[in-house]
């Protein structure tokens, strides 16, 4: 009767907390779907004005990152701890550029007046408004959402080093790498809503 | 009971096998978005992002070898909130 | 009273001291016990600014408050009454100290993530307080909608993400409350065997984790909406502000099921024990409470039937909104049903679950009559619908709360209360809120707008009386809150089962010790077994 490790029930309660997440999107998504019927033909204009090859690019980053942190899950089952960390600071890494490359983004679409509020918006198509208030709610959420990765896998990382992640032990680094793997799912969705109207 | 047997390690290969695929579908949705598809377009975007997540939750989280729970509340999840979305479309598309 | 120690005496680590062994705690039961301390706190304020409402409305020239004020009072009232007392309050405090002991377990699955739970709560309390000095209290009502709530300029922002911090909260509980009863059953105890109070909150727990991000998502759009105007909510900027709406249902209308279905576990608990009877229709129980929660996600939209949305869509919700009224009804059925043949023993629990019976019943009657979209066109907005859900929330989960209150009293503190002072105040209560809440439905249909802090004269009679009732049942809700407390007067002596109840938790000590059993808990095939239980 005493209280045990229960690394099946960790791994649903983290299931559970995902599903939390799906939702919190899902409420953005449900206003995406809502106002693409809206406002169809300016979602497709406005789809051509976000950056395809940034996009693209983040999309094969945070794919690859996926991959990384699946591969040192299996890394550290092996017990190949110091292949397993670099393969964890290899994902970070690739998550740093993926924001970096958003930042490249937001910056190039502040300048020149893709912003809510911002003169062009005002006069243009209210779909254009919509389209990029949605942008930069959902890929902000989102970028949100990979900085908060980064900071568990880093956590991931220093864990393993000091050992309290092992391969006996290594829940919480399965349990991180559900999270990123929905991070990126997230993304796989937000890509074609947002670079692929045009 | 292979997830909780400590130290057994699944193999490499499918995660490989699996990232190729994904970046191959990236590609093909790009190279599809050149196309003048109407309607579809969307739908097609979309169905293929379908895919590539199927594939993040098959290999990457292995979310079939997790017990009967999660398999069924993921879809569970999924399916609420496509009725969701649909039963908003009751009332916006036919206002 | 055994030799062993109980929960109080031990803390959940040796290390722990004094207050530390409460705000530092990883024990289930104190952490129930932590949360009824502020909810309590919550309720009883909650309370007074009903009361100040209903005395404003005593007559049609009073002016004890300004009318800016009285939109922040019932705006306040529903965001504490629903946020931080219903929604809450069977979870947290029966749901957090009984689930682990119905299911045979020493405690919750994620106990460290509970104690979070419980700081998130009281961290989100606090900033909604704040939030009522800083810029103004807010004036929106509960339900924030746009564009008034975007464009006010009192305290909103602080207040919505004060619901987003008490939402996460209810999340990380729904979560921990799935996993503990998936992973942490008995082994003898299948699916079928678990208790209905436990079933409740599992289905509960789905809605807590599959709708509250929902809220968490909408009212994030509020407060970007008002930090940095992108305008997904604003016509002018292309917005829909309908759109708002349907988001903010979509959780709360599941929310209202979150507030009821644990109250009816408590209510199927309480029939059989006195009753003397097992429960009738123990399955057909459970698949109704898991139909509330999945239909109960379908019907949001028949709170907009007058918004301006398409007559597809109020078919449609007035449709789905009838059929949830069936897995209700199902139950009332069977808890009515478990008394036939039974052997009756009249406590205060059974008195409270048998006004459950008729105020919710008024309640559930008179949502369908709001729930037919052309009756609805008359008493939207007005003062039927705030009888309507004061019936189910307060006559329903309201007197549930109670009940359980009086049903678990001796098993959290080891000391029964005073019966008479117990029935004197559930029927003070009973009269009070039948006289304060029923005049409401003939308001309602005569017109009188609700949130609205004067009316017309015509309309003075039925609010005069309804105020008289609101201090009887304000009177009665003291007496009864005064006659528990004052149960610490008497020596902790209650003895394990003093109902003669057959779930787990009235095999073990009042109140329990550190790890709930003493002895492995023996789990039977039926929960509500009565046949070798003496009559008390």
């Amino acid at each position: 009767m005493s209280v045990h490790t229960d690394d099946t029930g960790s791994r649903i309660g983290m299931w559970i907390f995902l599903y939390t997440e799906i939702m919190l999107f899902g409420g953005l998504f449900i206003l995406y779907a809502a106002y693409y019927h809206r406002y169809a033909q300016d979602f497709i204009a406005a789809g051509s004005e976000t950056e395809l090859v940034l996009g693209t690019l983040n999309t094969a980053i945070l794919l690859t990152s996926s991959f990384a942190v699946a591969a040192s899950v299996e890394a550290m089952r092996r017990k190949a701890s110091s292949l397993a960390i670099i393969l964890l600071c290899f994902a970070v890494m690739l998550g740093a550029v993926f924001l970096f490359n958003k930042y490249l983004e937001w910056s190039r679409d502040f300048a020149i007046g893709y912003y809510p509020g911002s003169d062009l918006m005002v006069d243009g198509p209210k779909g254009q408004s919509i389209f990029f208030a949605l942008y930069f709610v959902l890929t902000g959420l989102h970028a949100l959402h990979v900085i908060i990765g980064m900071g568990i896998l880093c956590a991931c990382l220093i864990l393993t080093a000091k050992k309290r992640i092992t391969s006996e032990k290594m829940i919480l680094l399965d349990n991180a790498g559900l999270f990123w793997h929905l991070v990126d799912i997230i993304w796989i969705f937000l890509f074609p809503l947002f670079y692929l109207l045009h | 009971m292979t997830e909780s047997a400590k130290g057994y390690a699944h193999p490499y290969r499918p995660l490989a096998l699996a990232i190729a695929a994904l970046l191959c579908l990236t590609a093909l949705t790009v190279s599809l978005s050149r196309f003048d598809l109407g309607a579809l377009k969307i739908a097609a975007a979309l169905t293929i992002a379908a895919v590539k997540a199927t594939l993040v939750l098959l290999v990457f989280m292995r979310i079939g070898k997790t017990g009967k729970a999660v398999p069924i509340s993921f879809i569970a999840t999924i399916i609420i909130l496509a009725i969701f979305i649909g039963f908003i479309f009751f009332d916006i598309a036919y206002r | 009273m055994s030799a062993e120690a109980s929960f109080y005496q031990t803390p959940s680590s040796p290390r722990h001291r004094g207050i530390a062994a409460w705000l530092l705690t990883t024990d289930h039961k104190r952490i129930g016990i932590m949360y009824m301390a502020v909810i309590f706190t919550y309720f009883f304020v909650g309370v007074t600014l009903g009361l100040l409402m209903r005395t404003e409305l005593m007559s049609v020239n009073t002016k004890i408050v300004s009318a800016q004020t009285y939109n922040a009072l019932f705006t306040l009232h529903g965001v504490i009454m629903i946020f931080l007392f219903i929604i809450p309050g069977m979870p947290a405090i029966f749901g957090n100290f009984l689930v682990p002991i119905q299911i045979g377990a020493e405690d919750v699955i994620f106990p460290r993530i509970n104690l979070l739970s419980w700081y998130l709560f009281v961290a989100g309390g606090i900033l909604a307080i704040i939030s009522l000095f800083l810029k103004g209290p807010p004036d929106t009502g509960w339900t924030f909608y746009v564009p008034f709530s975007t464009t006010t300029k009192t305290g909103v922002t602080l207040t919505v993400f004060s619901v987003f911090v008490l939402g996460l909260s209810s999340m990380l509980t729904g979560i921990n409350f799935i996993t503990t009863i998936h992973r942490f059953r008995n082994k003898n105890m299948g699916w079928m065997q678990i208790p209905l109070f436990t079933w409740s909150i599992y289905a509960t727990a789905w809605v807590q984790v599959l709708a509250t991000p929902i809220i968490g998502i909408t009212m994030i759009l509020i407060i970007v909406e008002r930090l940095f105007g992108v305008g997904l909510l604003d016509p002018s900027k292309g917005g829909d502000p309908l759109m708002y709406q349907h988001l903010f249902w979509i959780y709360s209308h599941p929310a209202v099921y979150i507030m009821i279905l644990p109250g009816m576990g408590i209510i199927s608990e309480i029939f059989p024990v006195f009753s003397r009877k097992s429960i009738f229709g123990y399955r057909s129980i459970v698949v109704a409470g898991m139909a509330i929660a999945a239909i109960g996600s379908l019907v949001w939209a028949h709170h907009m039937f007058v918004s301006g949305m398409s007559d597809v869509a109020v078919l449609v919700f007035s449709f789905l909104t009838f059929i949830v009224a069936v897995p209700s009804a199902v139950k009332v059925f069977n808890w009515v049903s478990t008394m036939y043949k039974g052997s009756i023993y009249m406590a205060p629990p059974f008195l409270f679950a048998l006004c459950f019976i008729f105020l919710f019943s008024i309640g559930g009657l008179t949502g369908l009559v709001q729930g037919a979209a052309g009756p609805n066109v008359h008493i939207h907005d007005t003062h039927w619908v705030v009888g309507h859900f004061h019936f189910v929330m307060f006559g329903g989960a309201g007197f549930a709360f109670l009940g359980g209150l009086h049903f678990w009293w001796p098993k959290f503190f080891g000391r029964m209360y005073d019966f008479k002072k117990a029935y004197a105040g559930c029927g003070m209560l009973a009269v009070g809120f039948m006289m304060h809440y029923f005049p409401m439905f003939i308001l309602g249909l005569e017109g009188m707008p609700r949130r609205y802090y004067t009316y017309l004269p015509r309309y003075w009679a039925l609010n005069f009386f309804g105020g008289i009732g609101a201090y009887i049942m304000v009177a009665g809700i003291a007496l009864l809150f005064i006659n528990l407390f004052m149960s610490f007067r008497r020596p902790d002596n209650a003895p394990p089962d003093p109902w003669g109840g057959t779930t787990l938790e009235w095999s073990v000590p009042s109140p329990p010790p550190l790890r709930n059993f003493i002895e492995e808990p023996v789990v039977g095939p039926h929960p509500y077994d009565f046949t070798e239980k003496e009559k008390k």
